[in-house]
């Protein structure tokens, strides 16, 4: 047996934020894995909720395909609202 | 050429300040080098707890005790992040261990002096990591960015370090005669160690121009050392200790303390591993390494036991 399995861990610090990437760590399954995490990523009440995830069952992007895959955005400037004009006069808006 | 181009395309990335992410393209000189520079700085986390773990069941109440354990169970934590980190370029946990069992990796040399007094606990809690953070908060800046984010933890997590030691000395020096006696000792052998963890003179230091140039590394070690000394000999002076250099003066022009030469031939050897523990801190490793071993076989056992069960069940 070499390493156990790895599980990136995701922490919300907080109710009300949503769970945040943190780190990764080793273990024998995910309930390990998340009394490890609480024990290494929660020592000052950094957390009230864990998630963990099996490294392996992620699907990422390609870095070397981000500029087709993010490019047709850059060029949609029409969907941010300072595309548009609106008189000073008109408030609230 | 194409290598050319993309390497030429990475420094541009690195001039702009750019984060480089685990899946992005980059030189393998810049993968190696991190790999050997986080997996020494994880070894070294790991190989830190052993000195200080030597006064857990001595410490004299049940406060410093605590406080003790706190520190060392961090230490354990910011090995494990640094791992991480190195993992993500590619490399697998086992292997680094092995390297570091075998002698093939270095960690950090101050860990191979021993802690012969509850005294030392102190200077080392106040000068290794002291010195320790004043090497790492430059890091947090590091491009590489899941080093730099492992090490944004350390340093948030290290400072309650550096100040539990610094109290540790402190109550010793306003206690008895005795006591304080035992703090000059501490300093009297930790400073000189203290010093020597920045690293060779810039002149002498292999990696440096390269990794400046890359920003894994952002200030020098000679100018990294300066500022240490700078400001911890008033910190020393406050203790009522005396620093062990009978060079050391400040100079009004510069602003700065000068110190006297280092033993770099002391370094060389402790590196080499002729240190004062470096053969029993391997030990203690490989020991903890072995005796563990039927307890990850067994965990791994039981979850793939439990996985077959519930399939069983489904």
């Amino acid at each position: 047996m070499k390493d156990w399995p790895l599980y990136e861990i995701f922490i919300r610090s907080k109710n009300g934020l949503s769970h945040k990437h943190v780190g990764s760590l080793h273990a024998a399954d995910a309930e390990m894995a998340i009394e490890n995490a609480r024990d290494v990523y929660t020592r000052r009440m950094e957390g009230v909720s864990i998630w963990v995830v099996d490294s392996r069952e992620i699907t990422a992007s390609n870095p070397a395909e981000q500029d087709a895959l993010f490019d047709p955005a850059e060029s949609k400037i029409y969907r941010h609202p300072t595309f548009y004009d609106v008189p000073e006069e008109v408030r609230h808006m | 050429m194409q290598t050319l181009d993309q390497e030429l395309h990475f420094q541009s990335r690195i001039d702009n300040e750019e984060k480089i992410e685990p899946r992005d393209w980059m030189p393998e000189a810049y993968r190696h080098t991190l790999v050997r520079q986080i997996s020494q700085h994880a070894h070294s986390e790991v190989v830190g707890m052993l000195p200080e773990g030597n006064w857990i069941t001595r410490a004299p109440s049940l406060k410093r005790k605590l406080a003790l354990l706190a520190k060392v169970q961090d230490e354990a934590g910011h090995g494990l992040y640094l791992y991480a980190a190195c993992e993500t370029l590619g490399v697998e946990r086992a292997d680094l261990i092995d390297q570091l069992l075998s002698g093939k990796a270095k960690y950090s040399s101050i860990f191979n002096y021993p802690t012969l007094t509850w005294a030392d606990m102190g200077a080392i809690g106040w000068l290794v990591d002291g010195a320790a953070i004043m090497n790492q908060v430059p890091l947090c800046r590091c491009s590489y960015g899941p080093y730099a984010r492992a090490m944004v933890r350390v340093c948030k997590e290290e400072s309650f370090h550096q100040r539990q030691g610094y109290e540790i000395l402190l109550t010793l020096c306003r206690g008895t005669a005795v006591q304080k006696e035992m703090a000059q000792d501490a300093l009297n052998r930790w400073w000189w160690p203290s010093l020597m963890m920045f690293g060779p003179n810039d002149s002498d230091s292999e990696h440096s121009e390269q990794s400046m140039k890359w920003k894994i590394k952002r200030i020098s070690n000679d100018d990294l050392r300066q500022k240490f000394v700078d400001i911890t000999v008033p910190q020393a002076e406050y203790l009522g200790l005396t620093v062990p250099d009978k060079d050391l003066k400040y100079n009004e022009e510069t602003g700065h303390y000068e110190f006297g030469k280092i033993n770099w031939d002391e370094f060389w050897q402790v590196v080499k591993g002729h240190g004062p523990c470096n053969r029993e801190r391997m030990e203690a490793r490989i020991k903890a390494h072995e005796d563990g071993a039927w307890v990850r076989e067994a965990a791994m056992a039981y979850s793939e036991k439990q996985k077959s069960k519930n399939q069983k069940v489904a």
